[in-house]
């Protein structure tokens, strides 16, 4: 029994980590229908700007907690840069275009920013400090659960609830949902369509810094190339949850966090992969659309 | 007027006498091929720096026979894919003989390519086995250890230096780590007195381990013995110790590298791994790692001795064969000693260097020490 409660803890902190990144996937997906390849770099530079403002910071000798606020405030500021800029200079121009287009766009960019920054930066993997402190109260159940597998947790429970709150109840909130059902209705009637969706992509990439900072921290390295694998894997999560959706994205990470480790513990880690996508290809033979997707039929 | 005709002339006759004087004295080519980019790029370049010195210094004294040596580098980012590409470049610009690859994998995947067109390959770093053992690539060589004398080495120290009794092996699934997770396997498999409690591949770049190292708590293992790259032992290494796992972490020569040390922390003291045998007492490794302080105003990287190695029997036998005639360089490869940073040595009949090259490494205070 233990050891099914440390592999349950084991796959919930994957699955957070997978939401993480799968809450981006699946905001951009839904409003504007594309597949954002390069979400996974925006998270990726999104934990080297942490690190940068962390080394930077750590040289004024500030307190830990204080330290992980400024270097995420900088995280979040930087990555919604990019990916406000990625939106206006890839995706934007072909908005008309073909459904093909923007998706080649989104890989050519991925490809753009994971070699920028090999170059800018190093192609090695770099050490990142333990920004997430180390409680004292868990102590005793460091087995099976670390304070940083405890903080992604909370913090993906966090970040889905004030996202929902916030697509709910606010304005901007509103007009997403007006853009994601119909564009040019939603143009009609006086929503600025276009700054809607560069939104979208700020509040996407603002929440694949976050990830990209915990994650980082608690896995300890980073390199130029994290966000491909962690984007593969967070884009079958939105994909599994039905992609559009934000529990979705949630539920469907959390599903592919636990297979993936169930199976590593009761079967082999040789087949981890094997059954978590081997879950993704049921699930999509029964629910086309995804855990909690829509099925909706194409207007003409 | 005249001038300028004159001078037209001069120019015309030059240009046309230029490619004669460069055939007359063509260079000799040497590939240098290896991961020089990507995440294993601290892997490959040292080796480019060691082919550079080793170039300078015969360059400096006139080259072999009056032709210089010239360095054609190429990157195959560890790639098996890239590698196939990268030897069917070299092979087109003209290159006979080649130091590289450095990841086994890329390699397997470049030998036949190289063997199909007569040319001589050294690696200073790929340990797969099956490259000499198999006897299929007669064109191959290493001046490192292989595998199975890695995996011999790694799994007697566990069992009796560290008096292990169940032993977990896991490895990275690709061809270096799962060949020397399956030496390690059999040996611990054939000795009666030790257990196989878990052997398990992890899947590579994977964003948490924790699962595979609580299956590792409930096997009740006393040693784990890691076969692959450091990225993915320090996330394991470091995943265990958070656990408040203390039990011993024996890895192979692709984490005895300064990078793992850095990026697992604290979490590193007290890891073992093989590594090729110090050499900085050796008076052609000191000579070797002064010119490269002085060339490059740092300390070499990993194989850099390994490389050095090969660099020296290679143009040694450039130099006593007269060329690149591919017979001759073999010959003088299988035959004769040169003096390395390793002590004088030739290649067996299966490409493997005659001498002992491995030593058992732990990180002590942020630095791999000898131990053995």
């Amino acid at each position: 029994m233990e050891y099914f409660v440390e592999l349950f803890f084991s796959g919930l902190t994957r699955g957070a980590i997978y939401a993480l990144i799968a809450l981006g996937y699946t905001m951009v997906y839904g409003i504007i229908g594309l597949i954002n390849f390069a979400h996974g770099e925006i998270y990726m530079i999104g934990a080297f700007t942490a690190l940068i403002a962390a080394t930077v910071l750590s040289l004024f000798n500030l307190p830990l907690p204080a330290l992980l606020f400024l270097s995420l405030a900088a995280a979040v500021i930087w990555a919604s840069a990019y990916g406000y800029t990625i939106e206006r200079v890839a995706y934007r121009p072909l908005r008309g275009a073909p459904r093909l287009s923007p998706l080649i766009s989104a890989i050519g960019m991925s490809i753009f920013l994971q070699n920028y920054v090999l170059l800018a930066q190093t192609p090695d993997f770099i050490p990142f400090p333990a920004l997430i402190p180390e409680f004292a109260a868990l102590e005793p159940y460091a087995g099976v659960v670390g304070s940083s597998d405890l903080v992604i947790l909370l913090s993906t429970a966090l970040i889905m609830l004030l996202l929902s709150l916030f697509i709910k109840f606010t304005r901007t909130g509103k007009a997403m949902r007006a853009t994601a059902q119909d564009r040019t209705m939603a143009a009609l009637v006086g929503i600025n369509v276009n700054r809607i969706i560069a939104a979208t992509f700020v509040v996407g990439s603002a929440l694949a810094a976050v990830g990209g900072l915990l994650i980082a921290s608690h896995v300890g390295q980073i390199n130029c190339f994290i966000g491909f694998i962690a984007g593969i894997k967070a884009f079958t999560a939105a994909v599994l949850g039905g992609i559009g959706s934000i529990p979705g994205a949630v539920l469907g990470s959390l599903i592919l966090g636990l297979t993936e480790s169930f199976a590593t513990g009761y079967v082999s880690s040789d087949y981890e992969d094997v059954f978590a996508f081997s879950l993704l290809v049921l699930i999509l033979i029964f629910r086309p659309a995804g855990l909690l997707g829509k099925t909706s039929t194409e207007k003409v | 007027m005249t001038f300028r005709s004159t001078f037209l002339v001069t120019a015309l006759s030059l240009a046309l006498a230029l490619p004669a004087c460069l055939a007359a004295a063509e260079n000799i080519k040497i590939g240098v091929a290896g991961a020089h980019s990507g995440d294993l790029a601290s892997y490959g370049l040292p080796t480019v720096k060691a082919a550079e010195l080793v170039a300078g210094d015969i360059n400096a004294r006139g080259g072999i026979n009056g032709r210089q040596l010239e360095l054609l580098i190429e990157d195959d980012a560890c790639k098996p894919e890239i590698a196939t590409n990268t030897a069917t470049k070299l092979i087109s610009m003209g290159v006979k003989v080649v130091i590289g690859h450095i990841c086994s994998g890329a390699t397997k995947a470049a030998l036949p390519i190289y063997k199909e067109a007569g040319v001589i390959v050294i690696s200073p770093s790929a340990t797969n086995t099956e490259l000499t053992l198999s006897g299929d690539y007669p064109n191959f060589y290493r001046t490192i250890f292989s595998d199975n004398v890695q995996a011999r080495t790694i799994v007697d120290f566990t069992i009796n230096d560290l008096a292990a009794k169940k032993i977990a092996i896991l490895h990275d699934k690709g061809d270096y780590g799962k060949g020397l997770a399956e030496f390690a396997k059999t040996y611990v498999e054939e000795d009666e007195s030790v257990e196989l409690a878990l052997y398990e591949g992890v899947t590579p770049g994977a964003v948490d381990y924790s699962a595979v190292v609580q299956k590792i708590k409930r096997s009740g293992a006393d040693a784990v013995i890691y076969g692959g790259y450091h990225p993915e032992a320090s996330k394991i290494v470091t995943q265990m110790r958070r656990k408040k796992m203390t039990i011993p972490f024996v890895s192979d020569d692709g984490v005895k590298d300064d990078t793992f040390i850095k990026i697992a922390g604290e979490y590193a003291e007290g890891v073992y791994a093989t590594g090729p045998i110090d050499v900085t007492a050796n008076p052609i490794g000191k000579a070797a790692r002064e010119a490269h302080r002085r060339e490059y105003g740092s300390e070499p990287g990993a194989f850099f001795d390994n490389a050095y190695t090969a660099a020296l029997a290679l143009t040694n036998a450039l130099i006593k064969a007269g060329g690149t005639e591919s017979e001759a360089v073999a010959r003088v490869l299988r035959t004769e000693d040169v003096a390395t940073p390793f002590g004088a040595l030739h290649f067996d009949d299966q490409g493997d260097t005659t001498g002992a090259t491995l030593a058992i490494y732990r990180v002590v205070n942020g630095r791999y020490v000898p131990i053995r």
